[in-house]
Formats: C-alpha cells, structure tokens, sequence
C-alpha cells in the first residue's frame, strides 16, 4: 500500500474527497431527507438528465429498512453509507479515473484482481437504468459502474457515468476487518460501533416492531398527495424540487411498510408503480426547467 | 495478396456475449464482402474482454471491373421511354445493342479500391452491431455495448482511413490494462505484429487459447498438490471472456463448510465467483480449496489475491449455510408445500399447489404402468416442488431438485422418494442421464406431461423457434425416459387423464374469476379446443419429437411417420417397429418389395380413378387366378398374413420383416409376367384385389405409401 493509504473509515471518505475534488468535482454534502440509495440525491437524478454538464461527489447515508439486524449481523445494516460520483458527460477516461481511485484509497493493481464484471443496473422505483458492471477486488464486490441511459423513463443525453462504492464493505476489504463494527472510525481508537451500534438496535427495532402501519400509510397517500399538488400548481416558479422531496419521503415510507411486514405480496407492485409515475412526473418537470433554462 | 486486420477495442465486454458477437462480426463481414463481389482466402475473428478483431488473408487490392448489361425498352417503344433510358445508362442509341427486339445497354464499371469498400463496412458493421443490449455514452449518438475506444484497420499495412462518430481509425491499439511496466499505446504493422506485441504486452487475444491456458494450468496445479479441478466447460468459456491474461490461483477455503452439499458449494463458487471446484481424488469428494482464475500475475505471488477471494467465498458459503440450517428445521414441508399455494405457476394453469395435485395424481397412474409403488411415486411427486420455496433454491435457483432431494433425506424419506423428487427434472438436455429407478420414472414423466398437456391447453404451443415453456425439451425427455427404460405407456390413456384434470382446474377458476365478476359462468372455458383433438395434437408433438430423436441416431425420418401411421401410441413399440423396418429396407429383399407395394398402390389408385365407384378390398378368390405367377403371389400372401399375425401380436418385428421378405419374389414375378388389366372383368377385378391385398400385408408393418423411395 501507498504511505498516503487510509488508516481509518473516516480518512477513506477523506480521501475520496480529496481525489474527486483534485478531478473537478464539487464536494456536495449528503442529502437531508432518507434515501435507499445514493443515486436518489437529486444531485444524480435529477441532474443526470438534461443538457448542462454536472460533476459530483458525496456521501449519501442510505437506509434499508428491511436490511436491518438489531446489530448482531456483521455485514448487514439498515443504514450505511454510499461514496457517490457522477460525471456527466462522462469522460473518455473514466475508467482510468476510477481505477486512480482505487489505487488512492491502497487497492493496488499489481497486487490485487481488478476486474470488470457485467452489471446491468435498473432501479425501477425510478424508471432508470444503464448498462456497465460491478467492479471486483479479489472477488469482492467493491463497487457498482455505471453508464446511465434513463432515468425516470427519459433518456440521459449526454450520459452520466456513475460510481457508487459501499463505504463500509469497502472499508473492510481494506482494512481487514471482519465485522462492520470493528472497523476504526478514526485513528483514535473509535469504532464503527460506538457510532452506530445502538442505532442499528433502535431503528431496526423500530422498522420491524414498532412503527405504526396506519400512520405510515396515511403519511404515504399525503406525500402522493402533495407531489401531483406541487407539480400541478401553475406558480411563478417551478416547484419540483420540493416535490421530488415528496417522492424520496413517499418511497421511504414505502420501505419501512415493507419491512414491517405491512405490504402484501400483491400490493408491492402497485406500490412501485405509484412512486415510480411520482418520480417520472418530476424527471419530465425537472428536464422541462433545464432546456428552458 | 494483402491483409485486412481490423480490431474494434472498447471498455469490458460481457463475457457471455463475446462467442456471439465474433459469430456476428463474421457473418456481416462476409456479407458486404460478398455483395461487394469480393472474395478471399480465409477469415478469423478473435474476442476477448476489450476487443472484437477479424483478420482476412488474400483480399484483392480492389474490385475487378465489370461488365452489367442493362435491358431497356423494346425496339419500337414511344420515343420518351427510349430517352429515359439512354439517360440513366449515359450513352447514345448507336451504343446500344440489339437482341430478340429488345435494346441492350453494356456498361463497364470500375471496380472501387479494397479500403473505400472496408471503410463503408467498417461503418456499417459499428452502426448496425446487433449486440443484445448496447448503449451510448458521453455526448456521442453511436452505440456499441460498452465505450468503444478504437478502431484499428489496416489493409497491406496502411491504415483505411475513416472515422465513425469521430472515433479516428489507426494503427494503433492497448495491451493489457495492468501487467507490464509500459501502458502506453503501440502501433502496429500487421496481424503477425499485432498478435505478437500484444502477447508482448500481456494479452492473449484468441479465446479458445486463453480457455485451453487456463485449463491447463489449473488442471498442474491441482496435480502438484494431489488434487483434480472439477471440470465446467460453461465456467471455463465464462472465464476465457473475463481475462486477457489468466492466471490460475488454488486457493484455502475454509474446510468447515465441507459438511454443505457438494452441488451447493460448487453453485455457489460458480455462480456468484466464477471459481472453480477442487476434489479429492482419494476421498473422490470436494477438497477445501478453490481455484480462481486473476487477470493478473500479482506481484506478490498472490497472497493478497487469493487472501482476498477466500474471504468473500467465506462469506457466500455461510450465506449458503444459513439456508441450509434454516431449510432444515422441522416442519418445513408442511409450510413450504402452503406457500406453493401462493406461487403461480402460470396466470392461466394456476398455482404451484395445483400443478403439484396434478402431477400427483398423473404419477399416481403411471406408477401403475410402470410397476413403482403408487403410493410412493405419489408421495415423491407431492413433493417434487417443494424445494422451490426453500431459501437455497431462491438463492440458486439451478439447485430445484438436487436440493428437494438433500431435504427429503434429511427428513427421513424413504431413499425412492428423495431419489425420485431429486430425479423428476430429468434428462434436461441430450447430454443428461435418464432416471431410471421405477419411482423416478413415474415422476419424471408425470412432471413432463402435465407440462406438455397444460401448455397444449392454453395454446402456448411452441412455434418456429419460439418455445418459452421448453416443451420440446418435455417431450423429448419423456420420450427418452420411456426409450431407455422400455417403459410401456399407452399415452393416449396418460394423455387423457392429464387432459381431464388440467381441463377442470382451468373451468374452475375461470368459472370462480367469472362468478365474481358477476358475469355468466355457465359457459366460462378458458380452453383451446376438445381434449380429443389435443391428445391428438400432443402425439403429433411427440412423433415430431421422436423424428428428431431418431434422425440424430441416423434413422430416416419417413419410417417414424410410416410406423406412427397405424395408430400405436407406445413408443418403445414403435421404436422396434422403426429399427426393423429400417433393417428390412436396407436389404435387397426389403427395397426390391417396397418398390413393388408403391407399385401395387398406384395401379389400384389410377383404376379407382378410372372407375368410381369400384373397390377392390374384397378377398380375391382363389379359384379365379389362371396365371401360375397370380396363384403364387395368392398363396404366398396367405402364408405370409398367417406367420404375421402371431409375430406382431409378440411383436417379433425382425419376423415379421422375414415373413414380409416372402412376399418379394412372387410380387415381382407377378409384375412381370401377369397384366393386370385382363379384358375379362372378373378376372381383372381379382387381380386387382390381390394386388390390394400386397397393400394390405404391408400395412400392417407400416404405412408403405409415407415411406419415400
């Protein structure tokens, strides 16, 4: 490994930093609302459609309700984080840039097994897909590459070039960890556990046991509600970031009825379905401000 | 003569599509070489993770010249049309040349030069690749199925000079993305130079090379260590697509997880790591290792490497272990077999549940026929899918059966069961064994016809080369497992049971969704056709089937439609009936008689034809032949129908033949020397009857008039 090579879970994310910013990208900041996933900051989808070029990279917090273990599974957590960069047109030298990144954070090609795996990525929550693979170190997964074709049912013209690492399993590969909690958090001796141990006991206590279904559902018709109410209203301004800001909440909602064990086998589709015309009317509403614009 | 060489290099192409589209580089090349009247010595392709090349020896520099006649206008026609066509040749009158009244324009065209004929390929080829899935990337508007990087095209060692959507063609190309201490592009002369600087750089660019390094090494390394790699020719082109330059590495897993089943381990070092099994040739189970197969020869010897892949095959494996342990709890049969109750099978053959009492009552019936023990098959096909809700067969779904089976013995099944459950699928291919153990069998086939039957009942019968529900490969596997093991089944009667049940599960729901829609359900049928005409249609399938069957052992396929003629439906007799006859065909005897039935049947057909209404079925009588030929043939024919009864009612087909081979003599000598067409009219109508009764002998070996020849 590189002397620069991170020591800690919190040097590894800063040293992403460090890279995507030295490659012109701007450094966002993770989204504030609950998202499953990285890609659904309006910083990638939303962005990822229109003309205007766009590069970023952040730390997205993704919750996945139903992944949740009350802290006792070594791999699986109801939240963890996602390093995500986009790169819109992508460059001709993208795969180049990412396998620096690599390198940067002491996965070193003349050491390890690098390779290119088939993956075809669809999200169908939000009408995206793209075609590209999962990356492999060794075997392990260690990121997910991909050239976006749609999102929201819409063509991406440029196209964005997406890479999202797991952070924690990433984490672990390069510091030898076995289990997420014992990962060092900084190199004063902190641990992944002392800072998420006990939400991972609450919120999946919570995601499974103690939410109420009702109010949930209730607050799910309200978001749908809200996000056909802001795209509809005619103001001066368009409305549609606050209304995305609806769907994420809605498909949020969505995932903690799900692992509360609230949705029926039949209902899942239905359900999908109804957050996916969501994001579709905002994709079409958000591509309509950009060539205007 | 010069070369063409042409690599079309890009970002990681999916292994699985790499064979196919080298298949279709070719064959579009081939193509627009062949239009373009230009012919070659010989053409390669080469694939691999970044590129897609083609080299083609002996190409001319450019086309020959050529002369194209074009016709024009008759002589005499309007002046108008005489001008339109002077114009598109771009000659004068005089020029033209005159032949049977019509005017002929000759027109010489130059050939073009080789690289403005590659050039227009080369984009063609990019713009039109069939990849099953493709995409674009950056700002451009062309689509390849990864970022195509470069196209390196050179002809006699100059580059054909083009662009598709800006992408330059060169001379150059990239080695691999790694190894070595030089990445840099490099140039290249020629396809010699190219194979030659890639290998230099790392990367072996024919695939069945890499496949045939892989394997090799893999297979010494095992050895040095006393072991055997565990061959997978599907992993090994896999891997071949997903390296440039493979290096084989065995690594440790830990010996734990050696108590999972064995198909487990393997499915899952396949399917999720691309790894190879290692066994033992001295226990003849799985050793605690795995081989990978890097990109790379790491430079630490592969410590880290194989460190690292050990890791996250211990991972996977104690995903597999915790299906494992949960499958095995106590109870789960009854609660899986529930759960089939929410699986559907398909929208209009209901759910999993309802095939399972099917199949149970089929196998129930063919027990029966096949001598198992009814209620075991019974039991064995109850649960036949229950695995299917099982969580490791949801994980590796390639695992349904083998993992029902692991089940059933673990829950204390008798051994026919769990054999026969883990059996059913089988054979699933040409290259699969047949179940042979009575139960299995009943089930196997109980399985495959309720397929066959359900499918055939909501029309999804298989068309061109369509067939999404592989009923040909149903059939084809029912048809082998009753072959193989001799089985005797009347399949009408299967047929008509299977037919019945699947009839009245379609009526009862369509009538229950019809009823709750409030409509009329009296008359709700959701089924194509009567069950008649369907089992018809399934033994229709099957002789289809059997064709295939047997004209890859070499048969002719006319004899199966000849013997299917006569209306047997058990297929191990119609099997002997086919190999007898092809025996007796080939024999002097056998060709010589079955010119002389064709013979018989067309008289009898062009005297029928002369004279409606006049039939000639009766038995001739013996006391009106007068030629000594006609009383032979009499004679013979009684002797021969005498000895052939009883040989087919035993089914004694290579008798029968004999007895058939009797006849040959007295049939030709009676063509020979007796006419037919006596002008006496009772005379000629029994000679006409015997000659029907020449048909009717052979009918009752085959119906003569479908054999060709």
């Amino acid at each position: 490994m590189s002397a620069a090579a991170p020591l800690s879970f919190q040097d590894l994310i800063l040293t992403l930093h460090a890279y995507w910013s030295s490659r012109g990208c701007l450094i966002l900041q993770p989204y504030d609302t609950e998202v499953g996933a990285g890609t659904l900051h309006p910083a990638t989808v939303l962005r990822a459609l229109g003309p205007k070029s766009w590069n970023a990279a952040y730390v997205q917090p993704s919750r996945r309700p139903s992944d949740g273990r009350y802290g006792e599974n070594p791999n699986r957590l109801q939240h963890y984080y996602q390093y995500q960069v986009i790169l819109k047109p992508n460059p001709a030298d993208m795969q180049d840039l990412y396998l620096g990144s690599l390198k940067a954070i002491g996965l070193d090609p003349d050491l390890h097994d690098i390779r290119f795996v088939e993956d075809d990525w669809e999200n169908p929550t939000v009408g995206a897909w793209g075609l590209g693979w999962e990356v492999w170190c060794d075997g392990m997964e260690v990121s997910q590459y991909t050239y976006m074709q749609q999102v929201g049912g819409l063509d991406c013209d440029p196209v964005a070039g997406e890479l999202t690492y797991g952070l924690e399993r990433l984490a672990m590969y390069v510091f030898g960890v076995d289990n997420v909690y014992d990962l060092p958090f900084n190199t004063a001796g902190v641990k992944y556990g002392d800072v998420f141990l006990e939400n991972e006991r609450q919120h999946s206590a919570y995601n499974f046991e103690a939410a109420d279904v009702a109010t949930l559902q209730r607050q799910f018709e309200d978001m749908e509600a809200q996000v056909k109410r802001l795209l509809a209203m005619k103001a001066s301004q368009s409305l549609v970031l606050p209304a995305y800001d609806h769907v994420l909440k809605a498909s949020h909602l969505f995932n903690v009825m799900n692992a509360r064990g609230a949705i029926a086998v039949a209902e899942r589709a239905s359900y999908i379905g109804r957050i996916r015309d969501l994001c579709k009317a905002c994709a079409s509403a958000w591509v309509e401000l950009e060539t205007r614009g | 003569m010069p070369q063409l060489l042409l690599e079309l290099f890009s970002e990681e192409i999916p292994a699985r599509m790499q064979a196919g589209a080298a298949r279709d580089l070719e064959r579009m090349v081939r193509e627009r070489l062949g239009a373009a009247d230009l012919t070659f010595d010989s053409l390669t392709t080469h694939v691999g993770p970044r590129r897609l090349a083609l080299v083609i020896e002996g190409l001319p520099a450019g086309q020959a010249n050529r002369t194209e006649e074009l016709k024009g206008p008759r002589v005499g026609a309007p002046p108008q049309a005489m001008e339109g066509f002077l114009k598109k040749a771009g000659l004068t009158q005089d020029q033209l040349v005159e032949r049977d009244g019509v005017y002929y324009a000759n027109l010489s065209r130059n050939g073009r030069p080789t690289p403005e004929i590659v050039a227009e390929m080369v984009d063609a080829v990019v713009r039109g690749f069939p990849w099953p899935k493709s995409m674009r990337w950056g700002s451009g508007t062309l689509r390849w199925v990864r970022p195509l990087k470069r196209i390196l095209c050179l002809f006699d060692g100059a580059v054909v000079p083009f662009d598709v959507d800006g992408i330059e063609s060169g001379n150059v190309t990239e080695g691999h993305r790694f190894m070595g201490s030089d990445h840099a592009p490099f140039a290249v002369k020629d396809f010699a130079d190219y194979r030659a600087k890639l290998a230099a750089h790392f990367v072996e660019i024919d695939a069945a090379a890499r496949r045939a390094a892989l394997l090799s090494k893999a297979r010494e390394l095992c050895k040095a260590e006393g072991l055997e790699l565990v061959e997978d020719e599907g992993l090994a082109d896999e891997v071949a697509g997903l390296v440039e330059h493979p290096v084989p590495l065995l690594g440790d897993m830990d010996p734990a997880f050696l108590d999972l089943p064995a198909e487990v381990i393997r499915t899952s070092m396949r399917t999720h790591q691309k790894y190879f099994a290692v066994r033992d040739p001295k226990t003849g189970g799985l050793a605690p290792r795995f081989l990978v197969v890097a990109n790379v020869a790491p430079k630490d010897g592969g410590a880290l490497v194989k460190a690292g892949n050990a890791k996250v095959l211990s991972a996977r494996l104690s995903d597999a272990r915790f299906f494992w342990d949960e499958d095995r709890r106590e109870g789960n049969f009854a609660k899986w077999l529930e759960k089939l109750q929410g699986v559907t099978f398909h929208a209009k053959l209901g759910t999993m549940y309802q095939r399972v009492e099917r199949i149970t009552a089929l196998a129930r019936e063919i027990a029966d026929l096949v001598g198992a023990d009814p209620e075991m098959a019974a039991e064995a096909a109850k649960l036949s899918k229950i695995d299917l809700a099982s969580g490791m067969v949801g994980e590796f779904p390639e695992l349904q059966g083998i993992m029902g089976g692991y089940y059933a013995r673990e829950f204390g099944l008798e051994p026919q069961i769990a054999d026969a459950i883990r059996d059913h699928y089988k054979p699933q291919g040409p290259g699969d064994s047949v179940p042979t153990a009575k139960v299995s069998i009943a089930v196997a086939l109980a399985d495959k016809l309720d397929t066959l039957v359900g499918f055939f009942a909501i029309d999804e019968k298989p068309t061109g080369s369509k067939d999404p529900y592989a009923l040909r490969r149903a059939a084809l596997g029912a048809i082998r497992v009753l072959i193989v093991n001799a089985v005797r089944l009347p399949l009408i009667d299967v047929f008509s049971t299977a037919v019945d049940q699947v009839d009245a599960q379609i009526d009862a729901r369509e009538i229950a969704r019809k009823k709750a829609a409030g409509g009329d359900f009296v008359h709700a049928r959701g089924i194509v056709g009567d069950g008649k005409s369907r089992q018809r249609d399934l033994l229709a399938f099957f002789a289809d089937r059997l064709k295939v069957l047997l004209r890859d052992e070499g048969k002719r396929h006319d004899l199966v439609d000849a013997v299917f003629a006569l209306g047997d439906d058990d297929l191990v007799r119609i099997v002997a009936r086919v190999e007898a006859l092809d025996g007796f065909l080939k024999s002097d005897d056998g060709a010589n008689l079955l010119a002389g039935v064709k013979r018989a049947t067309n008289i009898l057909k062009a005297e029928q034809k002369k004279n409606p209404g006049e039939a000639y079925d009766g038995e001739p009588a013996a006391a009106a032949f007068s030629a000594p030929e006609e009383k032979a043939l009499g004679a013979a024919l009684d002797k021969a129908l005498a000895t052939l009864e009883p040989q087919l009612g035993s089914e004694d087909f290579a008798g029968a033949m004999t007895s058939l081979a009797t006849l040959r003599a007295p049939v030709d000598a009676f063509f020979e020397h007796v006419l037919v067409n006596d002008p006496d009219a009772q005379v000629r109508l029994n000679r006409l009857r015997l000659l029907s009764k020449i048909g009717q002998a052979a009918g009752r070996v085959a119906d003569f008039s479908l054999i060709s020849g």
